[in-house]
């Protein structure tokens, strides 16, 4: 009908149905892919959430079980699990034993023993064994509520780096609204009378079209997002963005050796046995000792036995002498286990082969407990803080990833020397008091290096808020936590590599986005606007500027999105 | 320049000039939160192309709640970001999003959408 109006005044309409269906078309579709693409950033946290039980398996004053809705679970309630179910909620194995998959927690692929007196996770899954336990937190105070909260905190974080796309997305509307109005008055005022209005419809249209605030807009979110569940799903808890784009620019790692590099918990390294003896008989009669003991180094011998199987004995006339070791019957014989001062204190003899073993043995900065039976030194035991099986591995990585690793260690320079060279450490800080491990991270800043510290303890708290950006352990204080930008949740220096990995992963995305994002809108616009129609009569289409417009932000969403397949192998 | 070509330009430039001082200049009318009766400072915002009030006063030290009532259904408006206190919320359409808050420092702090488009500003007293 409009057309033949026109027609009959004499005028030549220009219809634009096919433009405008186009249009609306493309962009529709632009919406449809951009929504399956944002859902797709936040796929890893549904998921973080969907590993909820629904259900728990409840244990009455009277023995029966019932399951009940976890809602209904309170604190202090007894709970069971068995073999293939999940852990309903957080608390202490009170009698059971079995293995727990803690993946989705921990990231760490094996599943972990647990028994009485061990602690439980919610939403993890119990692999082998039944148990029972006592629940200590419920709802928002689970280990898998307080990971959520966190990526969900860090998700909604502002990264540095987005601060010059919040000032352009800030004047981007208005801008481009007087860029179309210009545009629409110059193509009038300039062009032929003919075309004049052709030519300035269209190029309003194109420049309102093809303007894409959403691709700046989306360029960090989303790579953030994404990563920061990436991040959950490997056990690195992401603080916030701007904790990753520190994470970015790290050159130095400062590494805490206890509890970081090494366990954290002594462990018996060597098991000396004097010529003639049974190792075994032997080793029954320290450990029946040592059980008697809350010593941490009998709790090492402990393990030790307890991991060959040695049979249990009894112990009598157990006594501990302070500061020396300790002392029982066990069988009929009496059993001294200590230091060198005990042994020489309680008159027992050292033969020159055990003395001179001991020697070796203290070189390599081990403890070293001399064990006698019937006033003669039969065996010695040498106890170590272990460095863990993931430590060599993951500084190596660090290195190849251009990384300095320095250490910390409150122990004497011998014993540094020695781990550092055993996890291939060059540089190392010895004898570092607690109080001075933020000095030794301001040295090495004043060096102008960007330091990422990880550590475990209380006494880490004031150097992980020095560093550049802190790294705690997760098998370590709330304080630690508390005091750091990333949390690793497993305990294990891989952690260390992933998150360096991951920021550096994602801050190229973020550039690549924004970079994409720039130069689409600083070229798209001009020629919208028709700059290259004076010089090659070429004039953007209005459905060209759709079609542009609406792959811009999938663009974006799509390469935020490849960082899900970002491969962290640790 | 024909007579047209004079309108044209001049509606062109007079537009424009509307346009920057709607989008920078304007007075935007400040919403001052309403105590309830446990002292929780409560604003509600409805969320159509924009946030209306867009401008929030609030008393520092004080739990505020913002009560976001998204009335359409553009997926411009669907998420809400308040950077500067780590929220991050999907507003679903036609419904109410509630956000707590407890701002400790005073100053002006930006609230968007989740492409920054849609602004809006709590002003912490």
């Amino acid at each position: 009908m409009a057309p033949g109006f026109f027609t009959r005044h004499g005028l030549m309409p220009d219809v634009y149905y096919d433009t405008t269906v186009t249009i609306i078309a493309l962009i529709l579709l632009g919406k449809v892919l951009e929504m399956r693409a944002k859902t797709q950033t936040s796929a890893a946290m549904k998921a973080l959430l969907g590993l909820q039980a629904k259900t728990a398996r409840f244990v009455r004053p009277d023995g029966q079980e019932v399951d009940v809705p976890i809602e209904q679970v309170q604190l202090g309630d007894i709970l069971v699990v068995r073999p293939g179910e999940k852990v309903a909620t957080d608390g202490l194995i009170m009698e059971g034993s079995s293995a727990v998959d803690e993946t989705m927690l921990t990231g760490e692929s094996l599943p972990v023993e647990k028994q009485a007196g061990d602690p439980v996770f919610g939403a993890t899954l119990n692999k082998t064994g039944s148990f029972r336990f006592r629940v200590t937190k419920v709802g928002a105070d689970t280990m898998l509520s307080q990971i959520v909260k966190l990526v969900e905190d860090a998700q909604g974080s502002r990264a540095p780096i987005q601060r010059l796309a919040d000032k352009v997305s800030a004047i981007f509307v208005p801008t481009v609204v007087v860029i179309a109005l210009l545009t629409f008055v110059l193509w009038f005022d300039l062009a032929p009378v003919a075309t004049r209005l052709p030519l300035a419809l269209v190029s309003f249209v194109a420049v309102l079209i093809i303007a894409c605030p959403c691709a700046l807009g989306l360029a960090t979110p989303t790579a953030i997002m994404v990563s920061t569940g990436k991040g959950a799903e490997h056990g690195v808890l992401i603080r916030n963005a701007e904790a990753l784009e520190k994470a970015y620019r790290v050159d130095t790692v400062l590494l805490d050796k206890t509890g970081t590099i090494t366990r954290g918990k002594p462990a018996v390294t060597d098991f000396v046995v004097s010529a003639g003896q049974d190792e075994t008989r032997l080793l029954q009669l320290i450990a029946a000792v040592e059980r008697q003991s809350e010593h941490s180094l009998a709790e090492a011998v402990v393990r030790y036995a307890d991991a060959r199987q040695t049979p249990k004995a009894d112990a009598t006339g157990f006594r501990a002498v302070q500061g020396r070791g300790a002392a029982a019957t066990v069988a009929g014989q009496a059993v001294l286990i200590g230091n060198r001062a005990l042994l020489a204190e309680e008159s027992a003899s050292v033969s020159a082969e055990l003395a001179a073993r001991a020697g070796q043995l203290l070189e390599q900065a081990r403890t070293v407990l001399y064990v006698a039976v019937a006033g003669q030194a039969v065996a010695l035991l040498a106890v170590a803080d272990t460095v863990r099986d993931t430590s060599v591995a993951a500084i190596q990585k660090l290195r190849a990833l251009g990384i300095e690793v320095v250490m910390m260690t409150g122990d004497n320079p011998q014993t540094a020397a020695q781990v550092a060279a055993q996890v291939g450490i060059s540089r190392y800080f010895a004898e570092v008091l607690p109080q001075d491990k933020a000095g030794k991270v301001r040295e090495l800043q004043a060096e102008g290096r960007t330091v990422a510290m990880v550590g475990d303890g209380i006494n880490d708290a004031p150097a992980l808020a020095q560093a550049d950006i802190g790294l705690a352990i997760g098998s370590g204080t709330d304080v630690a936590m508390e005091a750091a930008g990333i949390t690793l949740m497993r305990s294990d220096l891989h952690g260390v590599v992933t998150a360096i990995e991951l920021s550096r992963q994602t801050i190229r995305t973020i550039k690549q986005n924004l970079f994409f994002a720039f130069v689409y809108n600083i070229l798209g616009i001009p020629i919208a606007a028709g700059v290259l129609y004076p010089l090659f009569g070429v004039l953007l289409s209005p459905m060209l500027a759709a079609g542009a417009m609406a792959l811009s932000s999938v663009s974006v969403l799509t390469n935020s999105l490849r960082l899900r397949g970002s491969l962290i192998k640790n | 320049m024909d007579t047209a070509e004079i309108i044209v330009t001049l509606a062109g430039l007079a537009l424009a000039a509307f346009v920057l001082w709607y989008f920078f200049f304007s007075p935007r009318p400040t919403a001052t939160a309403v105590s309830s009766a446990d002292g929780v400072q409560e604003v509600a915002i409805t969320v159509k192309g924009g946030y209306s009030p867009d401008s929030i006063e609030v008393e520092r030290g004080r739990l505020v709640q913002l009560s976001f009532y998204r009335d359409e259904e553009n997926s411009c408006s669907e998420g809400l970001l308040m950077p500067d206190f780590n929220v991050r919320r999907d507003l679903p359409a036609f419904k109410t999003t509630l956000v707590e808050l407890l701002p400790q420092q005073a100053g002006s702090y930006v609230f968007t959408c989740g492409m920054g488009m849609l602004r809006g500003t709590l002003v912490v007293k």
